[in-house]
């Protein structure tokens, strides 16, 4: 079933934000690109994490170089990408018993310091004046540090990267896995892929190839011939079903698990843990009840709340950290960006690896990843990504009343229109991807109330009404396995509600 | 792990079954509202997210509450859209609803006037000059005023001989008894007389806010609600409890002082307590006795008004009714009639809520009774307006049906005859 052979400048593996990026980089700066993802457009860590728009104050102690990074591309961020951004600002909030631990009022005088040393505006503030600001808080703190933070919509920048790039001619394959590359001799002259819907192969060529797979791209360096030590670190999250909170609430001290409070959209989100998996658990992650019970405790400590709110889902992404080469344990972990020229690191010409780093840092990531495609090819035209605003990804304003304007998501308020306008500008299988284009079913009901509507929407939009049953049942036996880590009082209740409503058609997580 | 997981205002709670919306009467007629569920729970997540997600249709949700009286789930619905109008809506009320809130002030300036006022309140160039200035629809009849107010009549007539009964209650009577229909407190002070209890007035009333919310004046019902409660408090100190008569005032101060105004009343939510529920859990323990006019005969339809629905206390009514000997009872249907407070008085709201209250309406015509039993006083004006039938509160019939002087021998507990109040 071979073979449809093109000629690109680039292919870039893996459609999670540094791919995504990538891709726009290497568009904008006239490359013929060819983005290759194996499932849907942000579906791997990109979409797993907090949604944290960090100021870098996190780093500011430890790590000043990646605060740096972090509170650059914080800044640039808010001017290229304002409708994926929230300007929440943030608090660093130190507790009584963190003096205890060294961790005290002294600590967060170091703290301000080594924020200001990297450029990030960092303000101390009463902690009555904080309560003001932000009641949910521990009222119990006794310092507290204003921080530019804000929340950042990983789905949107992500899908706005990708619109971007083929805006600018780049093609974009999802659901599509790259079996092989295709080599000669020593050099990378592109891959071998199937489709993972129909099965179909193809074999696409470019001068350069980049390896953007995040933790899988262990994998794709293995295809080349070298060798790169992922170490595979879970972080679970718990996702609060409502907004509690309207300030990211940080905890000042050394990062440990379950110090982060974000509020993003419509609700809030605690982590993080960080466990070492084995790199075959990487594609089917489950949150364990220790992890809930670890971000239940630390995340009441930030805000007591939490206690008592329901929680809508448990979820865990894989962050990408690169194993130094010459430490095989893995003990070395270095979080910073991981950018490597295969041709001057193994002598393999014409694949790039771009690793590491994290959401916050894609942009940087894509622009180093694309420097050195552009070396490679001889191209001088310099980077663009900062100062070029991103696009809207979908359109949202449908006059209510109109056909397009009415709900079909009553908790994220999502529009017949916003189905039809993702289905028209992305690739869209399953209501999973357009969950990520639209938020559909991510509220209270988990779709309960409205995935038999959107998934009839989606189906006709595809020409495939039959379709419809199918596409509600993976979609739900998906939410299922978020509700199932935190299955106990209204969310329990609403688990129970959506088997006795979909027991007839019976999805086969309710069998 | 979560002991409790219910945040205080309950809206994810909601599982999103829509019952709610099914039962909505404004929903019915309406189409472009946006229902409970999606007005209540779903908009409250996207508000605490921005408030430019307030919709200013809220202001068409009755406060009927039958939203939460279906909800399988406890979401107090009505009062997360009523507490959004108060914290996100951009409230300016205009005179109307100033004059149509504040049910003390118009009342104690129409009451030395009650003649003039009540003869030109029918006036028709009185109710166009209304409908065009005021927005107050001219289509509606005004309850009239009355001329002498019930407070006025009870120290005069009443005050002296209360004391001399063994156990005591307080009443509140509310804005209608006092400004409006006093024949009603009188009722009720015969009636409980005769049950052997002496009424107290509370120290002090102010008009239980009802109003004032829906006319978006929440601090002005605060400043009422702080009043009443303390007035509750003080005489359940004495060992009173406070009775009232109209479902609504009920209501108000025991649900929606804390569901939306957001003031604590688990001190003295318990003493307050509608006439009839109290009476007929005094009959049913055996520490009041009745004794009925064997001559009493009534066909009487019971109108469940929205705010008993939600109290659950309609059961109460019907049972004290269904006691009296001569009485055939014939439940309504649960509907609303449509009026909800002020609402209907509005002159945007006019046609809908005669939409609303159709199903009732055609209910009694069925029906076909004497009277109406209803506790509520502007279903009342809605059901007698509309229907042309007349409307009694069950503390009125009860005050017909029962033989008083007998039911007072029976209940009598001192060595001296008590006086009867002369209304």
């Amino acid at each position: 079933m071979q073979e449809m052979l093109k000629e690109y400048d680039v292919i870039i593996i893996g459609g999670g934000i540094t791919g995504a990026g990538t891709a726009r980089d290497c568009a904008l700066r006239g490359l013929k690109v060819l983005l290759i993802e194996r499932r849907d457009i942000a579906d791997g860590a990109t979409g797993r994490n907090h949604g944290l728009l960090h100021s870098g104050a996190r780093y500011a102690v430890k790590d000043g170089e990646s605060a740096r990074e972090c509170i650059v591309e914080n800044r640039i961020l808010r001017r290229i990408a304002p409708h994926c951004i929230e300007d929440t600002q943030g608090l660093f909030i130190t507790l009584p018993e963190d003096e205890e631990t060294g961790y005290g009022l002294d600590y967060q005088k170091k703290f301000i310091e080594a924020c200001r040393t990297a450029g990030i505006e960092a303000e101390a503030m009463d902690p009555r004046e904080a309560i003001r600001w932000e009641p949910s808080v521990n009222p119990r703190l006794i310092g507290a540090v204003k921080v530019p933070d804000g929340s950042v919509d990983p789905f949107k920048l992500c899908a706005a990267n990708v619109l971007d790039a083929r805006l600018h001619g780049a093609d974009i394959l999802t659901y599509t896995e790259v079996l092989s590359l295709v080599k000669e001799d020593d050099t990378v002259r592109g891959v071998r892929v199937r489709d993972s819907r129909t099965g179909e192969t193809a074999e696409y060529h470019a001068r350069v190839t980049v390896n953007a797979a995040g933790i899988w791209g262990q994998a794709i360096v293995q295809m080349a011939g070298a060798r790169i030590a992922m170490f595979p670190a879970k972080g679970a999250l718990l996702v609060f079903a409502h907004r509690v909170n309207n300030v990211v609430i940080n905890r000042c001290r050394k990062s440990a698990d379950g110090d982060i409070l974000v509020p993003g959209d419509t609700v809030t989100v605690i982590g993080t843990t960080s466990t070492k998996i084995p790199f075959e658990a990487c594609d089917d992650l489950h949150v364990t009840p220790d992890e809930v019970e670890l971000l239940l405790r630390e995340g009441s400590q930030l805000c007591p709340a939490l206690a008592s709110t329901r929680i809508l889902r448990a979820y865990a992404g894989v962050r990408p950290l690169v194993a130094s080469d010459d430490d095989p344990t893995g003990r070395s972990i270095s979080r910073g960006i991981v950018c490597l020229d295969h041709a001057t690191r193994d002598g393999i010409e014409g694949f790039v690896t771009i690793t590491g780093g994290k959401l916050m840092t894609y942009r940087l990531m894509a622009e180093m990843a694309t420097d050195t495609v552009c070396a490679k090819l001889g191209v001088a035209v310099p980077c663009a990504t900062a100062t070029t605003p991103l696009p809207r990804t979908i359109e949202r304003d449908f006059p209510a009343g109109s056909p397009d304007g009415m709900l079909v998501c009553e908790c994220e308020n999502v529009t017949l229109g916003e189905i039809r306008s993702a289905v028209a500008r992305f690739d869209i299988h399953s209501l999973a991807d357009l969950r990520r284009r639209t938020r559909i079913g991510m509220g209270t009901c988990q779709g309960t109330y409205c995935i038999r509507k959107a998934a009839a929407a989606l189906a006709e939009a595809q020409g495939r009404p039959a379709d419809a049953e199918r596409l509600a049942r993976e979609y739900l036996d998906e939410r299922w396995k978020g509700m199932m880590p935190v299955g106990w009082g209204d969310t329990l209740r609403e688990m129970e509600f959506m088997q006795k409503v979909f027991k007839a058609g019976a999805p086969s997580t309710f069998k | 792990m979560q002991k409790r997981n219910i945040s205080p205002n309950n809206f994810e709670q909601c599982v999103k079954c829509a019952i709610c919306t099914d039962f909505c009467p404004v929903l019915k007629v309406l189409p472009d509202y946006p229902g409970p569920k999606h007005a209540g729970p779903d908009g409250e997540r996207l508000r605490l997210k921005n408030a430019l997600f307030f919709d200013s249709n809220l202001k068409y949700c009755l406060n009927c509450k039958r939203c939460e009286v279906v909800c399988p789930s406890g979401v107090r619905i009505a009062d997360i859209i009523h507490s959004a109008r108060d914290r996100y809506g951009d409230i300016h009320p205009s005179l109307r609803d100033r004059m149509l809130a504040n049910t003390d002030a118009m009342g104690s300036l129409a009451t030395p006037f009650a003649p003039v006022v009540n003869g030109t309140l029918g006036l028709g160039v009185t109710k166009s000059v209304m409908d065009g200035v005021l927005k107050i629809d001219h289509r509606r009849t005004f309850p009239k005023y009355t001329g002498r107010k019930f407070t006025s009549w009870f120290r005069r007539e009443a005050a002296s001989l209360q004391d001399a009964y063994f156990r005591q209650v307080s009443y509140f009577h509310g804005c209608y008894v006092n400004y409006n229909y006093p024949q009603l407190g009188k009722d009720f002070v015969r009636v409980m007389n005769a049950l052997g209890y002496g009424v107290q007035l509370l120290d002090k009333e102010k008009c239980c806010g009802v109003a004032m919310m829906s006319g978006g004046m929440f601090d002005a019902a605060r400043r009422n609600a702080r009043i009443n409660l303390a007035s509750v408090a003080s005489a359940a100190k004495e060992g009173r409890v406070t009775l009232t008569t109209s479902s609504t005032c009920t209501l108000t101060m025991r649900e929606e002082y804390p569901g939306v105004l957001g003031i604590d009343n688990e001190m003295v939510r318990e003493d307050i307590l509608l006439a009839v529920r109290f009476i007929y859990e005094a009959i049913e323990k055996g520490e009041a006795k009745v004794a009925f006019r064997p001559d009493f005969k009534a066909r009487a339809a019971y109108h469940v008004p929205c705010h008993q629905e939600k109290l659950g206390w309609g059961l109460f009514t019907r049972a004290l009714m269904e006691l009296i000997p001569g009485m055939e009872l014939v439940p309504l249907d649960s509907n609303c009639c449509g009026i909800a407070g002020t609402y209907g008085f509005k002159k945007e709201n006019y046609e809908r809520s005669q939409q609303i209250g159709q199903a009732l309406f055609d209910d009694i015509a069925r029906v076909g009774p004497d009277y109406v039993i209803c506790e509520c006083e502007t279903c009342k004006w809605q059901i007698e307006m509309s229907t042309g039938v007349e409307v009694r509160n069950p503390i009125s019939v009860l005050a017909e049906a029962l033989d008083l002087p007998a039911t007072a021998a029976l209940n009598q507990r001192t060595n001296f005859a008590l006086k009867e109040v002369q209304s």
